[in-house]
């Protein structure tokens, strides 16, 4: 009890102490526009990459339509927010966003994950797919030509709060009963039925749940950027969550951080070699894949227990 | 002594294979049982059957439990599960990636409830409920010797350790039965002897009922009050150890093979 409480604190203390670092580096002009709009662009792809993780990673579901739930979350902020221009209106926006993921996920999820294998792979392709059209011919979402002037309201110190917020409720759920049910579903599935779990159910609620950050990612980037179209949300924004992911590595919550560092800086300065640029990506993720497949940082997970040298030995997947 | 598991007139084929043919069984409380037989014979699918990880193609499975007798036939095998029938995997079935006693702490998971809202706040609840099973989980590795292994991987065990830990996660599940798949398999003698004693120990202190499938015909012969003998899908002769030994039908069919 009491060293968890010191181990709360550390984490208190660092992301205190990051939210001053960024915003006096922002004073003293370190961190001009251009900086700050990749820091915020990787603070969303954080939230996508660790909830796209709990699924892939954690609970072993191979999803292809994160991008999908994004945009539920983008649209309904663009369109509520349009409408109520102020701050209840953009929070109201968020947890709309967040109770219609959660019905997608559930509508897609509950036949598909009753099956073992590879279903849901294209079946999540299939549903993000169809958010995209519908949302590309209904008329409250200015169909394909998107949605502009969307008011901003995530700023980046909000995206710092829910980059945070994100993070905790997900790695607290994998170091809960319900997480290591759903690990316990990506390591055997029947054994895990065997003990007793409905393995179905907790891989909805990490479907579901990594659903339902994606539509807070959604949300964030509307309200960031001003300007959104449904081809920014088709299945190569979903592969580009899912290379962040696989980049860090599968089960490692502290890699989705890193390799959404890694790729946005990368991104940032690759970003006067035009077509280049895509190749160069593609060569470091092909080296990557080629010499440490399992992702830049496997499964290891950054831990203050551990740090502390709290007579933790081998093994040990506490963060 | 109660019969706790009845199996009647089971059936399974797979396509023109009988696997499983007419086979009738009873399970009594607090009994160690063996079931053995030639390779192929059609063990390891009847603890398929009786744990609902194949449907059977006729033939009854029923379960007397405190809450009366429920017919298991058709059912899932996470609600046979907690009816109280836990099982070992002839093939080992850890969580590999996953420490010892998060494989221990999996296996209680019906056994405790940590809502969804206090476990990603962490509200003090949490933080109790963790503590209290995990104190559960660390007694029950203690009593098999595993304290020490807590944080280790399960893939990073020795082999017996591996099938050891496989024991306390079905016992973690409390169960009323358990069934035990080739517990022996790939051990050396050393191991087997102290599985005997692990197995006897189960017996005296968890008085639950054991299913035990097995090739060492020592460790059978020393643990097993009876034994089901199986060949070809079907039940060859069912007796105590020594009656067994004497059958002229399973020396020819099973034993004899050896010799
Ligand atoms: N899912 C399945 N599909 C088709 N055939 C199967 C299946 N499972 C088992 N069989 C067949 O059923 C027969 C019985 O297999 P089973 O695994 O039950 O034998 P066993 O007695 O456990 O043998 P062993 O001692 O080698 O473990 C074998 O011929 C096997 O090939
Ligand atoms: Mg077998």
């Amino acid at each position: 009890m009491k060293a968890n409480f010191k181990y709360n604190i550390c984490w208190l203390i660092v992301m205190i102490a990051g939210f001053y670092a960024i915003n006096t580096l922002i004073l003293v002009g370190v961190i001009n526009a251009f900086i700050e709009n990749m820091l915020v662009t990787i603070g969303i792809n954080i939230i996508l990459a660790v909830g796209l993780n709990l699924v892939i990673g954690f609970a072993g579901q191979f999803s292809l339509g994160h991008a999908g739930f994004m945009a539920v979350g983008a649209y309904a902020t663009a369109i509520i927010t349009s409408d109520h221009a102020n701050a209840a209106g953009f929070w109201t926006s968020i947890v709309v966003g967040i109770i219609i993921a959660i019905v997608a996920a559930l509508i897609v999820g509950i036949p598909t994950l009753r099956l073992r294998g590879d279903y849901l792979a294209i079946a999540t392709m299939g549903a993000a797919e169809i958010i995209r059209i519908i949302i590309n011919n209904l008329k409250i979402t200015n169909g394909a030509a998107g949605m502009f002037n969307i008011p901003q309201f995530a700023t980046w110190p909000v995206v710092y709060i829910m980059v945070c917020v994100t993070s905790i409720l997900i790695v607290n759920f994998i170091h809960s009963r319900g997480g290591r049910a759903a690990m316990a579903v990506r390591e055997d599935e029947i054994a895990t039925e065997s003990m007793g779990i409905n393995t179905t159910k907790w891989k909805l609620a990490a479907f579901v749940f990594g659903a339902a950050t994606a539509a807070i990612a959604g949300s964030l980037q509307a309200s960031y950027v001003q300007t959104i179209a449904p081809t920014n949300y088709n299945i190569m924004e979903s592969i580009a969550i899912l290379i962040i992911v696989v980049l860090g590595g599968t089960g490692s919550i502290t890699g989705s951080f890193v390799a959404a560092f890694v790729l946005g800086i990368l991104d940032t300065v690759l970003q006067d070699f035009g077509t280049l640029r895509m190749v160069i990506y593609a060569v470091v993720l092909v080296v990557m894949m080629v010499f440490k497949p399992s992702g830049l940082l496997g499964t290891w997970e950054f831990s203050f227990k551990r740090l502390f040298g709290h007579r933790k030995p081998k093994g040990e997947t506490q963060a | 002594m109660s019969t706790i598991l009845k199996v009647d007139d089971l059936v399974k084929n797979f396509g023109g294979l009988a696997a499983v043919s007419n086979v009738s069984m009873a399970l009594n409380d607090d009994e160690l049982v063996a079931l053995i037989g030639p390779n192929g014979a059609g063990k390891t699918t009847v603890f398929n059957l009786l744990t609902g990880v194949i449907v059977p193609s006729s033939g009854a499975i029923t379960f007397n439990g405190p809450n009366g007798t429920v017919p298991i036939n058709g059912m899932k095998p996470y609600k046979v599960a907690n009816l109280g029938l836990a099982r070992t995997f002839q093939n080992i079935r850890l969580f590999k990636n996953l420490s010892v006693i998060d494989n221990v702490l999996i296996a209680m998971t019906s056994h405790y409830k940590e809502g969804f809202i206090q476990s990603v706040f962490r509200l003090p609840k949490y933080y109790k409920t963790e503590a209290r099973i995990r104190e559960e989980a660390i007694d029950l590795l203690k009593i098999f010797d595993l304290q020490d292994d807590i944080n280790v991987l399960a893939k990073n065990l020795s082999y017996g350790i591996q099938r050891r830990l496989e024991i306390v996660r079905g016992l973690a599940m409390k169960p009323k039965i358990l069934f035990l798949d080739e517990p022996a398999a790939g051990m050396n003698p050393e191991e087997t002897a102290d599985l005997t004693r692990l197995i006897r120990k189960i017996q005296r202190e968890f008085h639950i009922t054991v299913l035990l499938i097995e090739h060492d015909m020592s460790l059978v012969m020393n643990l097993a009050e009876r034994i089901y003998v199986l060949d070809h899908g079907s039940l060859l002769a069912e007796g105590t150890p020594d009656e067994i030994q004497q059958n002229d039908a399973v020396i020819k069919a099973y034993l004899g093979e050896e010799a």
